[in-house]
């Protein structure tokens, strides 16, 4: 029998550090997944929409409905934080950006540069 | 490309390929909404039933759908380990998604024959 090597098993909130690069990925998956549950609610928009003309301004009084206004400041967010993130993908498959240094900052450029682009996208809408 | 040894590849280049469409189409969207709103349901409707507008969009939802797939499929392989319950949530994202894109078609065509 082979003695099992002893691992450092710590899930010490405190000592764990998620790099920058994590979060922005991190973001880049939960961003996705909340744009995959919204599709529906999209179509359903759409269809609405496009019934009648009641059925059009009942689309336009839902989006300015205060709740649907805070959830699609949410997609919105996530919408360009999704983008940024993925063309930071396309750049590091393209061997654009691998070194550490860039790496670091695109990383950190894309989680910093969402939000605010995402309001300015929010209020013009 | 063709068979297993190649799946991965394959939903690699789709993914890709599926994200630049939609990126530009968001941004075009994104475009129109804020620099020439629809003013009533008539010129919204004639907008979606314009034949470029809406091949444009029949391949956004085709896009769409492939690079939800995707997107969904990768986190459930590495979230969900139990492998029957791994496929009832892969074959329901299927489902979700397949009824959806038939949905976004009917609404086009619906808008097109008006």
């Amino acid at each position: 029998m082979t003695k099992t090597k002893k691992r450092p098993v710590h899930l010490d909130l405190r000592r764990i550090r998620l790099p920058i690069n994590a979060i922005t990925s991190v973001g880049h998956r939960i961003s996705g997944v909340l744009m995959f549950f919204l599709i529906p609610f999209c179509i359903y928009l759409l269809d609405l929409s496009l019934s009648s003309p009641r059925g059009f301004s009942r689309a336009i009084a839902i989006l300015d409905s205060l709740p649907v206004k805070g959830i699609l400041f949410i997609a919105i967010w996530g919408l360009v934080h999704h983008i940024l993130a993925g063309l930071r993908c396309i750049a590091i498959d393209l061997d654009r950006g691998v070194e550490k240094p860039t790496f670091i900052r695109t990383a950190y450029a894309v989680l910093v540069a969402a939000p605010p682009v995402a309001f300015v996208v929010w209020v013009a809408l | 490309m063709s068979g297993r040894r190649a799946a991965g590849l394959r939903a690699w280049v789709v993914q890709r390929l599926s994200a630049i469409y939609l990126g530009l189409f968001f941004v075009y969207l994104i475009g129109c909404f804020v620099f020439a709103p629809p003013a009533s349901h008539e010129a919204w409707r004639s907008w979606v039933a314009h034949p470029y507008i809406s091949m444009a969009l029949l391949l956004f939802f085709l896009s769409l759908l492939l690079h939800a797939w995707v997107g969904v499929r990768n986190v459930l392989i590495d979230y969900v380990k139990p492998f029957g319950l791994r496929l009832v949530l892969l074959a329901l994202t299927g489902l979700a998604l397949i009824a959806c894109g038939a949905w976004g078609l009917q609404v086009v065509i619906l808008a097109r024959i008006a």
